[in-house]
């Protein structure tokens, strides 16, 4: 099939309206990454905006298909940037999942702990940002200086800020190292102040609220009907959420509560991530307190690698060695779509095997590419400054939305 | 379900399988494919109202591409996949934007990635590759990793590519505004 190389008509494209035509992006502060938005202008009054991405694409999925199993893990943490670790997580977990592979109740724990911590991480960010979106950049040195301490929590427990690539096919890189869980346990204590400082500059700011309050207003069946998940459902009211609704890890035995927002608007959107924020702190203590002793690897021959004492005493060890590192995992036929309660939405991953080393298919359903996709619609009416923050309240990331 | 669809749509409804112990997978035919899933959005019974994802899968041991839903039921919390191949002569399939407005930008994805046509698409062009891109559709096996074109013709085309497309010269002039020629 030839490309097509169609442009789309201005929806009011009438010469004589004098109508703008003005291009924000691909590199501008305020769009969150790089990412275009062509928009068509009446005044201050945004008639229409198209989205324009594709500036990231590295193809990510392309690549998996010439990768072994555990090989595309360093390329789950490279698409969303700010919550690495909750990528690393549950590629993971779909690939287990599809082996039918149980990991060990440490692994478990510890892969909480790990996502919880990227859901304030990742929140932290849209927060400040979003903050100086709207002029306040108070908000956005707290924020920084928290994400700091979690920057830190990365580095020591995977030796990278960003690009973590903490988990393996059955367990993790590396056991938690010591002292970690002190310096976790001591953000979980001390985080709350600084969000209560944040929530009393922001909450109840006049500004704030007259810039956020009936903006970008979604209703709950329009939501679903546009793929929303994540907190931007959540906001227009909408009760779901994977850690309650398909729970996996045990989050059933964890006691939080999920924040439901009421009108669907960017104040909304606020308050929902404000409260996960304090609900993901509340799972962190309850993990830091049962986190179990014991193995953090699975000790299963299709992904475990033999000790070394038996690679030098037995034969069969050492072949069983040899292959599992020159050859890779191997994942039985079939496929599986697993999905976790990301971030900024339900983050999902399909992954297909034919029993090879190397998957047939790799496909990662992204949150904030459905996200973004609403854009238009939400913004269609309302004033250019208004755009800019229906655009952050949606809380995207473009290296997901390209990959 | 499934014998509720094949008293309903009889041979559309090709089979169906379990993955991963509860995953629900259902087979259908690309030509009644629209029907089935409307239905299943519309039943109460079922209602899978979330669209959670359009994808596709190119086997490579098969020639076609195989066109996935995953379908959510937030009222019944059920998960289904709905699987649907395509032969290789005729990559075809109705689109699903007037049910789910999400599907608009995925259905796209699938479009630019596979060169799957999507039948009733309003907007169907491309979207991750660039506007221009004339390889044809990376994520098929038949294309290579690194490119159909050379090193050297990739650089050459990127650099032909004219930046005022970026700016839609054309609609500019629409507008009575004149286009910035960096040559004068």
């Amino acid at each position: 099939m030839m490309p097509t190389k169609k442009t789309i008509e201005l929806s009011r494209g009438d010469p004589d309206s004098g109508n703008m035509l003005v291009n924000i992006g691909p590199q501008h502060p305020a769009t969150h990454g790089v990412l275009r938005l062509l928009c068509e202008l009446d005044g201050e009054t945004v008639l229409s905006v198209e989205p324009d991405i594709g500036y990231l694409h590295s193809s990510f999925e392309k690549l998996g298909e010439f990768r072994t199993w555990n090989q595309i893990i360093p390329l789950t943490d490279r698409m969303d940037y700010l919550a690495p670790l909750m990528y690393n997580c549950v590629y993971a977990m779909a690939v287990e999942k599809l082996m039918g592979l149980e990991v060990t109740e440490r692994c478990k724990v510890v892969r909480v702990l790990c996502m919880e911590m990227e859901r304030i991480f990742s929140h932290l960010l849209w927060l400040g940002t979003t903050a100086i979106d709207v002029g306040a950049f108070t908000p956005f040195l707290y924020a920084f200086q928290e994400r700091e301490r979690i920057y830190k929590l990365h580095e020591s427990f995977t030796g990278a800020r960003i690009t973590t690539s903490a988990t393996r096919i059955g367990g993790m890189m590396a056991d938690l190292p010591d002292g970690w869980t002190d310096d976790l346990k001591d953000f979980v204590e001390t985080f709350p102040k600084t969000l209560d400082e944040i929530d009393s500059l922001l909450t109840r700011n006049g500004i704030h609220l007259g810039r956020t309050q009936d903006i970008g207003i979604i209703s709950s069946s329009d939501a679903i009907n546009a793929g929303f998940t994540g907190p931007n459902l959540r906001a227009s009211g909408v009760d779901y959420d994977l850690r309650k609704d398909r729970p996996y890890y045990d989050y059933e035995t964890y006691e939080f509560d999920v924040p439901i927002g009421k009108n669907g608007d960017c104040y909304d959107r606020y308050l929902v991530r404000m409260e996960e924020m304090r609900q993901s702190l509340k799972i962190l203590s309850q993990a830091l307190e049962r986190l179990p002793d014991g193995p953090i690897n699975v000790e299963d021959p299709r992904v475990s690698l033999p000790s070394k004492t038996d690679c030098m005493n037995d034969m069969e060890s050492m072949i069983h060695h040899f292959k599992i590192v020159t050859e890779g995992v191997r994942v039985p036929p079939g496929d599986c779509y697993f999905a976790i309660e990301g971030s900024k939405g339900e983050l999902g991953m399909y992954v297909v095997s034919d029993g090879g080393e190397k998957p047939i298919r790799w496909r990662i359903r992204p949150p904030s590419f459905v996200n973004l996709s609403v854009l238009p619609q939400l913004a269609e009416g309302h004033q250019v400054s208004d755009l800019i923050m229906i655009n952050a309240s949606l809380d995207i990331v473009l290296g997901e939305i390209d990959r | 379900m499934t014998e509720q669809l094949t008293a309903i749509f009889g041979s559309a409804i090709v089979g169906s399988e379990v993955q991963c112990g509860d995953q629900e997978v259902l087979f259908v035919e690309p030509a009644q494919s629209r029907e089935i899933l409307e239905w299943l959005k519309d039943n109460e019974e079922h209602s899978y109202d979330l669209l959670l994802d359009v994808t596709a899968v190119d086997y490579g041991s098969v020639p076609g591409v195989q066109v996935v839903y995953q379908l959510w039921s937030i009222i019944h919390k059920k998960l289904l996949r709905i699987k649907c191949s395509l032969p290789e002569n005729r990559l075809k399939i109705r689109t699903v934007v007037d049910l789910w407005s999400c599907a608009n930008w995925l259905e796209r994805e699938v479009f630019d990635l596979f060169g799957v046509d999507f039948v009733g698409h309003p907007d169907l062009r491309r979207i991750l590759m660039p506007k221009n891109y004339s390889e044809g559709h990376p994520l098929r096996k038949t294309f290579p990793l690194r490119g159909k074109f050379s090193r050297e013709k990739q650089t050459k085309i990127a650099l032909e590519q004219d930046y005022e497309d970026y700016y839609r010269p054309e609609q500019l002039g629409a507008l009575g505004i004149e286009p910035v020629n960096d040559a004068d």
